[in-house]
């Protein structure tokens, strides 16, 4: 009976792998959705510093009206965004509100001095630094899921059970890419 | 950056095999020599696992004892806390504790039996000399060793030297007691000569093992330093701040008080700076890091 002996081992070894290989792509797969779900939890901490941001610079800079509503319509722009493409625009004119914003308080030297100000830009520096580390990861993790399904034998799985690739975070319009204009 | 990562990680793998047929030898030599055949590679592990697991378990804690790293607070430091955490979020690793070690001479290191229990430390003087992107890349590569598993690794090396050098101890040992298979008579295939051949190669090993050992973890210790440079410019996709920053250190003649020989290997440059201009190939051997140039060049060559 060794033949059939064999055979069996043979058998549980190609289950094991098979297996093996199913889980690996639910792994890389949830682990890609976990990383666009760590971006919005970015984008959320940079909408929820700015009006604390605007009120610290109203407390110094008053007549600055203007600089002001683009922030906080900026703000809410992006907040408000149903599509990614949507989201995108916002976001632009949002690092540009806050780019406006940050050189008008170059002309009030109190408020440069002020700790609280000081604190919300370095804050706001980091969560800009984080969204995009946090895209970043994002795309490094869609390439290892898309990898997995294209290379062999883990295609071979990937098609039996219809896994679909992911998409890369991109920019899309041309206008994100040109550099931020600021404005006085 | 990839391809330079793949090597690495081949050339690890590759120098722990090497270990463990050395190891593997020393069993047989073992067997040549003493009575208690090739078994008795198990207590000798189980010992060597032993003595190595707390400094494993509690590397985090031991470290920053050793190192006398205080930690610090959001508050107190936000830009060094954004910038790991940024870091942390790119390498998909849970954000390591933050601590420092006031001293100007510039330096860093991470520590951490895995990533959930990792730490980051840094000198104030590291702060104060470098810029942001040179900080970035540091403690780009600080991450890395943590991703990376790293103080596993140099434990597992450890360990390994720990079993040679405690089976070729128990060999010699044997050996110049008496005792053991030399005394009773060869059954067999050879007896005279053939066996005495077999037991000046087995001392030889022996003897010389150990070396090898030391060398052999010496090397696994430099290939994860290069591994730690590409994957930390993998995370901040910016090679040049690293370089940059190991320019800065190494031009640093400053050495770091809180350090000593039996911590410098996890520093991410030697804070030990007692390297004497032009040691020769040998030094290079017998050194936990690559040399300077050497990292720079790779990272130039991303």
């Amino acid at each position: 009976m060794g033949g059939a002996l064999v055979i069996l081992i043979i058998l549980a070894v190609a289950i094991a792998i098979f297996v093996g290989i199913y889980n690996a792509l639910i792994r890389l797969r949830n682990r890609a959705q976990n990383a666009w779900a760590q971006v919005d939890v970015q984008l959320r901490r940079r909408y929820d510093l700015i009006p604390n941001l605007v009120e610290t610079v109203k407390g110094y800079a008053k007549h600055e009206r203007e600089t002001f509503q683009n922030v906080t319509e900026a703000r809410n722009m992006a907040i408000n965004a149903q599509t990614v493409k949507e989201q995108g625009q916002a976001e632009n004119m949002l690092s540009g509100a806050l780019k406006s914003l940050f050189a008008v308080a170059e002309n009030y030297p109190d408020l440069k001095a002020n700790q609280n100000f000081l604190m919300l830009q370095e804050e706001l520096s980091g969560t800009e630094g984080k969204i995009a580390y946090a895209r970043q990861f994002y795309n490094d993790s869609v390439m290892k899921f898309n990898t997995k399904q294209e290379v062999f034998p883990s295609n071979v799985v990937a098609g039996m059970f219809r896994f679909e690739k992911m998409e890369y975070f991109e920019i899309e319009e041309e206008e994100a890419r040109e550099p931020v204009k600021v404005e006085f | 950056m990839y391809e330079q990562i793949a090597s690495n990680k081949r050339k690890s793998l590759f120098l722990i095999l090497f270990f463990m047929v050395l190891i593997f030898a020393l069993a047989w030599a073992f067997g040549q020599i003493t009575e208690f055949g090739r078994y008795a590679i198990i207590p000798a592990v189980i010992l060597a696992v032993i003595m190595t697991w707390g400094s494993y378990y509690y590397s985090d804690k031991i470290a920053l004892a050793v190192s006398r790293a205080r930690p610090v607070s959001k508050e107190e430091y936000p830009y060094l806390y954004n910038v790991v955490e940024g870091l942390a979020i790119a390498a998909g690793i849970p954000k390591p504790r933050c601590y420092v070690i006031d001293d100007t001479a510039p330096n860093a290191f991470a520590s951490g039996r895995n990533p959930e229990n990792a730490v980051v430390v840094v000198t104030t003087g590291l702060l104060q000399k470098l810029n942001r992107a040179e900080l970035e890349g540091v403690i780009a590569h600080e991450l890395s060793h943590i991703k990376n598993y790293d103080i596993l690794v140099q434990t597992l090396a450890v360990v390994m030297v720990g079993v040679i050098v405690l089976m070729s101890d128990w060999i010699l040992r044997t050996f110049l007691w008496g005792g053991g298979r030399r005394r009773r008579s060869q059954s067999g295939k050879g007896g005279g000569n053939a066996g005495a051949i077999l037991v000046i190669v087995a001392l030889a090993l022996a003897v010389l093992s150990p070396l090898f050992a030391q060398l052999l973890r010496l090397a696994v210790s430099r290939k994860r330093e290069f591994l730690a440079d590409a994957d930390g410019a993998l995370l901040t996709r910016y090679p040049p701040g690293l370089a940059s920053a190991l320019r800065k250190l190494a031009a640093d003649k400053e050495p770091l008080e809180a350090a000593n020989k039996a911590t410098a290997h996890m520093y991410i440059i030697n804070p030990l700076k007692d390297l004497k201009r032009g040691g020769g190939p040998m030094a290079k051997l017998f050194s936990t890091h690559p040399p300077t140039e050497e990292r720079i060049a790779a990272l130039e060559k991303m």
